[in-house]
């Protein structure tokens, strides 16, 4: 397990200095579109030379490490206690080195023993699939965008949002305008459609995983993603809600069953330190390549 | 861009505006979440250390030791500043401070307070960490560390040029009140 080690604490320090080049791309776009002058403009420079910097130094692009939520996609008959104890071993010594920030606090004493590792941190997701691929994706969500995630109930009275695409239109557009300011824009969002206030939010937060330039197969999820990334950006909230253009970097929506009695819409936030990153491994544990 | 130093006279604070970029030189403290509740509860700060006319940080930072043993920041981004709002206003007046850094904004008690004891607050970019870092040239001190963890610890920091913008200023003006009724208005028309 000595090259499992290794390589997640590689991929523990990447994610956390290093934003993803789709991210980074989306990042200089907006810049580009930003009035020159304005103080969107000087936040998205300072943000520029916040990543540049980052990467050079090879430190957290962000002091807030987030949590470590890591997904797995493993041959059938994978040992997952092994790789658990390998990951929390991980995480301690990313921690050592000051890749990850003292960042986890028990939730009943207030006391933070220093290692990230407890209860629920860090959190591995398996999935099993029928390949002799392990693909490890390791995504590091910050607190501040984390807190102004949203969860409605539909029919939402006040915003008069319905049962319908139109009425969670409505509702994801009302999580971006309550989200200004606080979570670190310009944002990305995450989105589910049904599942229950669990499966709600863990799916969207799945919706990190996408690149944020690929498209949504589903025709009427697309254009929802379409609809709202443009509508957003047209409200003037700008990058940290300084005002300006770029609002949002992307938005990915998913749906998945509900029960007749319930409609939830979940909304997870990014913020522009949006860290993901991912590796394949050989049997040996070994990075075969880098996902994103 | 206008430069800031600590200490503030009330004056230099009262002539600043929403929208105003600043770069703000000095020694300040950082503080958060335990270090707010703490004194609103009636707690003390350590010796040694006053916020008369000087600037809390709302700030956890990454803070290693280096080889000889001394304090390095290596991230030092601003938190969200809303969840001081119960206690910060408070804060504001009992301990003479002039300026809060952070990110998101605040609430009218914070904004009130701003306006009747001359206090502002500096929006920080969130999650700069490494350009904000840079503008920390020193740690001079640390306070509560074993109380509150590092990220919660107050931490007596000297920065340069550190650069924020005025989104809260003591005349009542708040930018971020501004852009939620401008953006709440755009919204409608979309709906
Ligand atoms: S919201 Fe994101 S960028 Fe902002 S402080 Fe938190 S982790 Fe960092």
């Amino acid at each position: 397990m000595q090259n499992l080690h290794a390589s997640l604490l590689e991929l523990i320090r990447r994610t956390s200095a290093e934003i993803p080049d789709d991210v980074q791309k989306a990042i200089l776009d907006s810049l580009e579109r930003e009035k020159k002058g304005t103080i969107a403009e000087s936040a998205l420079k300072i943000i520029e030379r916040n990543i540049d910097l980052a990467k050079q130094k090879s430190q957290p692009i962000c002091q807030d490490t987030g949590s470590i939520i890591f997904y797995v996609d493993c041959p059938v008959g994978f040992d997952q206690i092994t790789f658990e104890e390998t990951a929390r071993g991980a995480v301690r010594e990313a921690t050592k080195k000051g890749f990850l920030r003292q960042n986890s606090v028990d939730s009943l004493t207030g006391l933070n023993d220093g290692t990230n590792v407890g209860p629920g941190s860090p959190t591995v997701h398996f999935h099993q699939h029928r390949s002799a691929e392990l693909n490890v994706r390791l995504i590091l969500k910050g607190g501040g965008c984390e807190n102004v995630g949203a969860q409605y109930s539909l029919p939402n009275e006040k915003l008069k949002a319905d049962r319908d695409l139109k009425g969670c239109r409505k509702v994801i557009l009302d999580a971006v305008l309550q989200a200004q300011g606080k979570g670190c824009g310009p944002g990305i969002l995450g989105v589910c459609i049904g599942g229950d206030r669990a499966t709600g939010y863990e799916f969207s937060k799945q919706q990190f995983l996408r690149m944020l330039e690929d498209r949504n197969p589903n025709l009427e999820l697309d254009q929802l993603e379409q609809d709202i990334l443009q509508t957003a950006n047209e409200l003037g909230i700008g990058p940290m809600g300084f005002g300006g253009k770029t609002t949002l970097l992307g938005v990915k929506i998913c749906a998945a069953n509900r029960l007749p009695a319930s409609f939830f819409v979940s909304v997870s936030y990014m913020c522009w330190a949006y860290r993901r990153q991912g590796v394949s491994l050989k049997p040996d544990g070994v990075i075969a390549r880098w996902l994103y | 861009m206008t430069s800031i130093t600590i200490p503030i006279s009330e004056e230099t604070i009262r002539s600043l505006k929403v929208g105003d970029a600043v770069s703000i030189t000095g020694t300040l403290f950082t503080g958060r979440d335990a270090v707010h509740k703490f004194l609103h509860d009636g707690g003390k700060l350590p010796p040694g250390v006053s916020f008369q006319d000087g600037i809390i940080y709302h700030c956890g930072p990454v803070v290693i030791k280096d080889e000889q043993g001394r304090w390095k920041v290596t991230a030092a981004g601003p938190t969200t500043s809303i969840r001081e709002e119960p206690y910060q206003g408070a804060i504001i007046g009992e301990f003479g401070l002039r300026g809060v850094i952070g990110k998101g904004g605040m609430g009218d008690k914070t904004l009130a307070a701003c306006q009747e004891h001359g206090c502002v607050y500096f929006h920080a970019v969130g999650g700069a960490a490494q350009v904000l870092a840079e503008s920390i040239k020193a740690v001079r001190n640390v306070y509560f560390l074993r109380e509150f963890g590092s990220p919660e610890a107050i931490w007596e920091l000297e920065i340069e040029n550190f650069p924020a913008v005025v989104t809260m200023d003591a005349h009542g003006n708040s930018l971020h009140k501004e852009i939620f009724a401008a953006s709440q208005a755009a919204l409608a028309k979309h709906l």
